[in-house]
């Protein structure tokens, strides 16, 4: 449109193309303002509290046995629901977005429900399912199995609170690129397997990383659910946003800060593995990117 | 290898895809499955694919039942309306991919892959690509990539639905003098689908048409010109006028038109229908019987022939084709009066009740 008339009255400066200097700098100040004051700020905040006594009290801080024990148990609730999640995830935008059945719709709202509820009435849910007094509880505790106040409570809530994640940058991939090249797979012989691995699954490879980093943010993040599930046991069922609130509210201002950027350090290390894999992926196919984001758009 | 389907019945939920289909294609056929959209072809090309289960019916190919066999044993070959090519995977490993998905024991070599597919690419004309990916190809050598992938698992029989829907006019009639090239080089038994009779009549051998999940005429696209079974397939095949009236006592009476209809001597009337195409009506400036005065309403040049729009006494339009020799002796205007004259009218009667 506007080549076209600049070509038709060419002495005429080009003004519509873009937008005056003042609303393009000015938007971008905003912009840049608002990322200034409500990230980077409270980021540098937190490092500049947890080195606030020196790098000393930092590593000591961050070393201590039960600081230690949350990282891992962090690690470890990740480490099960983010893979649980992302078989999850590609089981459901299968079965949603490839076949017809009744309950396809209920099945989409409720992959919804953790982002409905709050956080606190998940953990609550599970503490009621498997407390002393709940309905699975009792048999629980005659399996020798606990689970409220303990490792799998903590997996559990990180588990329902990351879920949908996954399934939902899958599920508008999936239905973008439809049945077609698994029905062509088929004809041409492949078996289930060999379709979903060959044709299936490096169509759906970006949604699956945006999703696993998303849902692997929130499990390492996670406080309402975890909260009411773990029982605050120190070294025994603290994750690390608990074992900062606990320290906070013991006015161990440092090493609560000390342990907060651990927690940042893990965000950063999960976007340089984000990066990383979308080169390598990049780099062997190329050429999927953009057709996928037109599909998406179709 | 030859198909044959049996009685095949199809419903989407309250919509009957297929209602009773059976034909068969012979070894070496190439068959057009002709209809308007909705009329079941697909389904019917999917079935016998075996992407789609029938609710009854068999397909047996080569006197086996088709539906017992893994597709990798029926040896079908599919080309999707879309292409459905692999759009993660070059040209070359889409090619390639029937031969890889082989289990080891049945998978050829690499150098073995290389070959067939190098040939295969060359006979689609496109051994230049190899590397390319399917977002940087056109339409026509999308469909074309996708016809090499079929043929590359060395199908007994080929399905194609809606080869050339989507390509334009230019690239179709290219696709469709090549297609039938390579079937005549190849001689693969094939079956497509197509709305477009043009292709269907220019491409087959064998046309079979269809109208709500049923067959309405299988024969040679000859028959289906100059013998149409129904009114369905008379209408569908081209333009037609039609002039309603009834039948008795061995007479159609079409409005002004009467004729001879020795297939209904008795003396209860029945409702007919007696169909023209516009080629077959002649124009002249004297009433000699056998046809009806018109107003001419319309003349259009349209390359070889002359289109004309008649109105009859009712105001409804008749269409006329001439050619320009015939137009050059008439030479009618707007607005004038002419007599028209069928050469050939073809009768249905109406079934009792319809």
């Amino acid at each position: 449109m506007s080549v076209h008339s600049t070509d038709r009255r060419p002495s005429q400066p080009v003004r519509h193309l873009s937008e005056p200097p003042v609303v393009r700098w000015g938007l971008t100040a905003v912009a840049l303002a608002f990322l200034a004051l409500f990230l980077l700020l409270p980021l540098v905040t937190v490092f500049l509290e947890a080195f606030g006594h020196g790098v000393r009290a930092y590593l000591a801080a961050v070393a201590e046995p039960e600081a230690l024990a949350a990282l891992r148990l962090t690690l470890l609730a990740a480490a099960i629901a983010v893979p649980a999640n992302l078989v999850f995830g590609v089981c459901a935008g299968w079965a949603i977005t490839k076949f017809e059945f009744p309950g396809r719709n209920v099945l989409t709202t409720l992959i919804d429900l953790p982002f409905a509820v709050s956080p606190v009435i998940a953990g609550m849910v599970f503490v009621l399912l498997f407390g002393r007094q709940g309905f699975l509880g009792p048999w629980a505790a005659e399996h020798g199995v606990r689970i409220v106040f303990a490792v799998p409570g903590i997996v559990l809530a990180t588990i329902f609170v990351s879920f949908p994640f996954v399934a939902r940058e899958i599920i508008p991939v999936m239905e973008a690129a439809g049945t077609q090249e698994e029905e062509a797979a088929r004809v041409l012989g492949a078996g289930g397997f060999q379709t979903f691995f060959r044709v299936t699954l490096p169509n759906i490879k970006w949604g699956l990383l945006y999703g696993g980093i998303l849902s692997n943010a929130r499990a390492m993040g996670e406080f309402g659910a975890v909260s009411v599930v773990s029982g605050k046991i120190r070294g025994l069922t603290n994750t690390l946003p608990l074992h900062v609130e606990i320290l906070y509210n013991e006015y161990a201002f440092q090493a609560a800060f000390a342990v907060a950027s651990l927690l940042t350090f893990l965000a950063l290390v999960t976007l340089v593995v984000k990066t990383v894999v979308e080169r390598r992926l990049g780099v062997a196919s190329e050429e999927t990117r953009p057709e996928a984001a037109v599909a998406g758009t179709g | 290898m030859s198909i044959e389907v049996k009685g095949l019945r199809k419903r989407f939920g309250g919509f009957q895809a297929l209602d009773d289909v059976s034909f068969s294609v012979g070894q070496g056929e190439l068959l057009a499955l002709l209809g308007p959209s909705g009329s079941g072809k697909t389904t019917l090309l999917r079935i016998i694919a075996g992407l789609e289960h029938a609710d009854a019916g068999t397909v047996l190919f080569d006197g086996h039942d088709a539906a017992a066999r893994h597709p990798r044993e029926r040896g079908v070959g599919f080309v999707f309306q879309h292409y459905a090519l692999f759009r993660h995977m070059t040209v070359f490993e889409n090619v390639a991919f029937g031969l890889r998905v082989r289990p080891r024991a049945e998978r050829p070599v690499e150098s073995e892959i290389r070959r067939k597919v190098n040939e295969l690419l060359g006979l689609v004309q496109l051994d230049y690509l190899g590397s390319r990916y399917p977002s940087q190809l056109s339409g026509g050598q999308r469909q074309r990539v996708a016809l090499a992938r079929a043929l590359a698992v060395e199908p007994k029989v080929l399905l194609l639905d809606e080869p050339f829907g989507a390509l334009d006019a230019r690239v179709r009639q290219e696709l469709r003098r090549w297609l039938r090239r390579l079937h005549a080089e190849i001689h693969l038994t094939s079956v497509f689908v197509t709305h477009d009779q043009e292709e269907a009549l220019e491409l087959a051998n064998r046309v079979v048409v269809m109208n709500e999940g049923r067959i309405e005429q299988d024969g040679t696209p000859d028959d289906v010109v100059e013998h149409p079974a129904t009114p369905f397939v008379l209408n569908f095949l081209g333009q037609v006028n039609i002039f309603h009236g009834r039948v008795q006592d061995g007479t159609a009476w079409l409005g002004p038109l009467a004729l001879e209809y020795p297939e209904h001597p008795h003396t209860e009337a029945r409702t007919a229908a007696g169909y023209s195409r516009p080629h077959e009506l002649d124009i002249s400036r004297s009433d000699d019987g056998g046809g009806l005065w018109g107003t001419v309403s319309d003349v259009r040049m349209a390359g070889a022939v002359v289109k004309f729009e008649l109105l009859d006494d009712q105001r409804s339009p008749i269409q006329v084709e001439l050619g320009r020799e015939q137009y050059a002796q008439i030479r009618a205007i707007i607005g004038e009066s002419v007599y028209v004259k069928p050469r050939r009218v073809r009768v249905f009667m109406q079934e009792p009740g319809g």
